[in-house]
């Protein structure tokens, strides 16, 4: 992997960010969109993520991108080219957009002032006039010459970009399809005035095969294979989508999906879908996880396996709903009153939502045991072009009664590894009243010491005991600096390794999958002969590294990197706190 | 060849052994009875009833019965129940609480288990008062009832339960008196018999914390208006109730919430090619 | 249907409910930890069952109606030898449980006896006569049984212990 060069047109780059930035409908988001799967069909690969204004409609809105020729998982430190539909309100997003300054903005003269940050960086500007070239062409829009100044810079074929248009404005009839051909066209051809280019290597196969996927998406697909097929949820950012994507599937695969009244029906209606057999989730972020745990705690106690699903934002309280963050751990893992140790897992990257979510349900199945997935806004709503992902084997399997003309069925027997099988209503035999109050292995309310401590012990152990496999985490690559993290930030500290490898620094990159049970065992074994271990976390108050803490010892020297949202965690801070530890 | 009998249920199939803990003199007891009379009536098998339910002395009588259960928690029991019964439409649900665990904490729930009206019963046991926790007034209290918490009563006006669930599109309204256990079996076989979302209050005293509810036993009396299946005329009817007014005050015909079926079958396998380039 | 048999299913259906309330009841005051009234309401059970017995031996060779619960139709709530869950309470004596089982025998003659004034069926009559005057039997034995027990004071028994929550 070469490393990044600064050259000016005709030199190929490894990685390209540039931004759209539009306001009051002016269809920025969409022109990313399109960017991105012409960029994908071509056989790049390419992350977007997108930073909008607080309105619902004609806000300020900026599409992010990062094209390269190997898979992308974090936004990059700098960015190259920016193209400005209009500038109305877009100071808002320059900190998530820092242009380089060999980088170039290009924006429409009359579309807002261009913010101080975008001045202040040095990088060229030029201006076009999207807007007046739009009113000159009939139903013409500016967006559309936007996205052809923007592949033209980027050297996207226009065969392609047109078809991905024509399915995308397909509902919009003949006249507007027309009108944004012809626009790209003149997008085009301003950007062949322009005498630099921002051309990334070509790949070596085109994107067939390839997916293109938001983190939600995934992780609802990865809840269908994995057996899910009740769900029910009340809407929140930046979740809602899981749901979008889950209501027609359910209800197509005989399942379905009901909108509760708020966090507690979904939950306890996740609860009630479970306890009748029928493998369920409810999906949520912060806010709607605090509401849902007394009822955490309930199918804990009683055994009934469920997916909560969180999208985590920022926090605490009603936060920054668009922004992501790490900071829902306390509450995922210790959130419950009592003692109620139940799993949760954060997947790695937006390709792992998918297996982690169906890795989820299968942990949850196998060990009636609640499993929270955290996944988190980043995620969740980043549209990334990943390979294929494996087919994976892990099926929904629940141990269940069956009818026995022996004793008298214990529903939380005392089993050795603490599963005891669960009889599903319509079995004869079976009856059992599942309860919250503490128990005995019958079912019936107990308070006797023996038995809450019994009962303890088995749920205890069931988890515990779980052979999890490698899965629990991904180690990759070997040094005697660690970097430790956990769920999406994986992206950015795997950058962070190869760019450290450049630089002739080997790192070993510790990102964890499985959070509870913490793996304590496995964790000492992949930081053995680690000399210094970063904790690198999107948390103000380092709520992993306190996590680990409060569990095992960590060896060596440790520092951590935790900050809280919106600006994430990026690969150059990361090899900058490496590189200043060793001096 | 004629097919064998099908089993023929009692009421004490229906009973498990285990004692309940309600205080002797409480009207649950007569509830109980009610609901084996009742599903006997019905002759499901107790292995195809769930009862659930929420937190309280009523809300303890899934353990009582041989049926499946959940004693769930505070206020959540028509969720529970709501979600088994989409999963399982084959099951007779019977959700069942009391007058704060449904009306107080429970009461979005129930608003919204109404509107939805998903088939399943709903069956309230009403005693005006917090029993479990020693005595608190409840939703349902006259607002001149002295208590620890309320000296001199809350001055608040009762929550009428009718009132909302015939408001919120219950589909199924009706009140009964635990110390009739025959007349209430017979209501609960109705509302588990009608279609849609099925809601019944039954008045059973509590001995230990309102013993003034002995009295009830006089008071109750059949409703001086017929059922009806008119919303605007049973609204009408409702404010002739006295609080004690016992029967069916109105059957609707609501279609049950039905989960949106889709017109295209699903293939798991298949939902790669949505994403695949 | 002969009248006898739609009598004798009453009769019995009437025992068999005194039977199995006097056992929730006896559960009651075992859970309670009255076990004064427990042994009374088990005794009290355990009569009512060999009542039932008797009569289920008369219905042996006759043709009874199919009847469930549901189908009786009693003059009051409940069927009359059926002591109200409503009339008890965890602190009750002997005396007043007795009080209790005699109102309900006396209601049960009284049952008995409106048949026999109101039937026509003299096979029916001569049953229900019968049944009356057991009934009026198991009246002078509760009365008996009444005579052993004080009755209460009218200070009615202190609980020093306040109420405790629960769930």
């Amino acid at each position: 992997m070469t490393s990044r060069g600064h050259t000016f047109a005709g030199d190929e780059r490894d990685s390209i960010s540039l931004a759209i930035v539009g306001s009051g409908g002016a269809g920025a988001l969409t022109v990313g969109a399109l960017l991105l799967d012409v960029a994908a069909r071509a056989g790049w690969y390419g992350l977007m993520t997108r930073s909008v204004g607080p309105q619902i409609r004609g806000g300020e809105a900026a599409a992010l991108l990062r094209l390269a020729a190997v898979p992308v998982e974090c936004m990059a430190a700098s960015f190259d080219l920016i193209i400005a539909i209009d500038w109305r309100n877009a100071g808002r997003f320059a900190a998530e957009m820092p242009l380089s300054r060999d980088g170039l903005a290009v924006g429409d003269p009359r579309g807002g002032e261009v913010p101080e940050a975008i001045m202040a960086s040095g990088a060229e500007r030029i201006d076009i006039p999207m807007k007046d070239m739009a009113k000159n062409i009939p139903d013409g829009r500016p967006n559309m010459i936007a996205l052809g100044i923007a592949a033209g810079l980027l050297g996207l074929p226009q065969a392609a970009l047109f078809e991905v248009m024509e399915k995308r404005l397909a509902d919009k009839g003949k006249g507007a399809v027309a009108a944004s051909r012809t626009a790209i066209e003149a997008g085009f051809s301003e950007a062949g005035t322009i005498k630099r280019t921002f051309r990334l290597a070509a790949p070596d196969r085109d994107g067939a095969g390839r997916w293109l996927i938001t983190g939600n998406e995934a992780t609802g697909l990865g809840a269908v294979r994995g057996g899910i097929r009740f769900a029910a949820a009340y809407p929140i950012t930046p979740a809602t989508e899981i749901l979008e994507w889950l209501a027609p599937v359910l209800s197509g695969l005989g399942g379905a999906l009901v909108q509760a009244e708020d966090e507690l029906g979904s939950v306890n209606m996740a609860i009630g879908a479970s306890f009748g057999g029928k493998p369920a989730l409810t999906a949520t972020s912060g806010p709607g996880l605090a509401l849902m745990i007394e009822s955490l705690g309930l199918a804990t106690a009683a055994e009934v396996p469920i997916l909560i699903i969180d999208v985590m934002r920022g926090g605490p309280s009603t936060g920054i709903p668009t922004k992501s963050e790490q900071s829902d751990l306390n509450i995922a893992v210790y959130g419950c009153h009592g003692d109620a140790p139940h799993i949760v897992v954060a997947p790695l990257s937006v390709g792992d939502c998918l297996f982690t979510t169906q890795w989820a349900v299968h942990l949850a199945e196998a060990t009636q045991t609640p499993a929270i997935v955290l996944s988190d806004q980043f995620l969740g709503q980043a549209r990334a072009v990943i390979d294929r992902p494996a087919d994976v084997a892990f099926l929904a399997t629940r141990r269940v009664a069956e009818r026995s003309s022996e004793n008298a069925y214990c529903r939380y027997a005392v089993t050795a590894d603490g599963v005891s099988p669960m009889a599903l209503p319509g079995m004869a035999g079976g009856q059992y009243t599942a309860d919250g109050l503490t128990h005995n292995s019958a079912g019936l309310p107990s308070s006797q010491a023996h038995d809450h401590h019994d009962q303890l012990a088995k749920r205890r152990r069931k988890i515990e005991g779980f052979a999890y496999g490698h899965h629990w985490a991904n180690i990759e690559g070997d040094g005697d600096v660690a970097l430790l993290t956990w769920g999406s930030l994986t992206g950015a500290a795997r950058e962070a390794q190869r760019q450290l490898a450049a630089q002739g620094i080997a790192t070993r990159l510790v990102a964890l999958r499985l959070l509870s049970p913490l793996q304590t065992e496995a964790l000492a074994e992949a930081l053995t002969g680690a000399e210094r271990v970063l904790v690198i976390e999107q948390s103000e108050g380092a709520q992993f590294h306190r996590h680990l803490r409060a569990q095992c010892d960590l060896p060596g020297e440790v520092r951590r990197l935790s900050r809280a949202g919106p600006r994430l965690i990026g690969p150059e801070e990361i090899c900058a706190a490496v590189r200043q530890w060793r001096s | 060849m004629a097919s064998p009998e099908p089993p023929r249920f009692k009421p004490a199939d229906y009973k498990s052994a285990t004692k309940p803990v309600w205080c002797p003199g409480c009207g649950d007891f007569h509830v109980l009875m009610s609901v084996t009379r009742a599903l006997a009536e019905l002759n499901v098998a107790p292995e195809q009833v769930a009862v659930i339910s929420g937190i309280g002395c009523s809300s303890r009588i899934p353990a009582y019965t041989s049926c499946y259960g959940f004693h769930g928690v505070h206020g959540r029991s028509l969720a529970l129940g709501a979600g088994l019964k989409v999963a399982r439409p084959d099951l007779t649900v019977l959700v069942m609480s009391g007058d704060g665990d449904g009306f107080s904490i429970g009461g979005n729930h129930f608003l919204h288990a109404c509107r939805r009206n998903i088939d399943m019963t709903y069956i309230v046991m009403d005693n005006r008062v917090y029993g479990m926790t020693k005595g608190q007034p409840s939703p349902t209290t006259e607002p001149d009832w002295d208590s620890a918490l309320s000296p001199g009563g809350t001055g608040l006006r009762p929550f009428h339960p009718l009132v909302i669930a015939l408001a919120s599109g219950a589909n199924f309204v009706a009140r009964a008196f635990s110390g009739l256990p025959n007349e209430t079996a017979a209501i609960m076989v109705e509302a588990v018999r009608h279609p849609g979302f099925s809601f019944v209050e039954i008045l059973s005293p509590c001995v230990t914390f309102r013993p003034d509810e002995h009295d009830w036993k006089g008071l109750v009396h059949a409703a001086p208006v017929a059922a009806t299946d008119d919303p605007a005329r049973a609204a009408r009817r409702i404010m002739t109730d006295d609080g004690f007014n016992l029967g069916v005050l109105y059957r609707g015909d609501r279609r049950p919430y039905e989960a949106p079926a889709s017109s295209a079958i699903v293939d798991v396998e298949a939902l790669d090619r949505e994403f695949e380039l | 249907m002969s009248r006898v048999g739609e009598l004798l299913a009453y009769a019995h259906q009437m025992e068999l409910e005194a039977q199995e309330r006097y056992g929730m009841l006896a559960d009651q005051m075992q859970v309670h930890n009255n076990p004064e009234l427990e042994k009374l309401f088990r005794d009290l059970a355990r009569i009512e069952g060999l009542h039932a017995a008797d009569i289920a031996k008369e219905m042996k060779d006759r043709k009874i109606p199919d009847l469930t619960a549901l189908d009786f139709e009693w003059p009051d709530a409940e069927s009359p030898e059926a002591v109200d869950f409503g009339d008890v309470h965890y602190q009750m004596v002997p005396w007043q449980a007795l009080q209790l089982a005699l109102r309900a025998e006396q209601k049960a003659q009284a049952f008995f006896e409106h048949f026999v004034a109101t039937t026509g069926d003299a096979e029916a009559r001569r049953f229900a006569e019968e049944f009356a005057g057991e009934e009026e039997e198991h009246v002078a034995l509760v009365l008996k049984e009444l005579r052993k027990y004080p009755a209460p004071s009218d200070t009615p028994a202190d609980d020093l212990d306040p109420p405790v929550g629960q769930d």
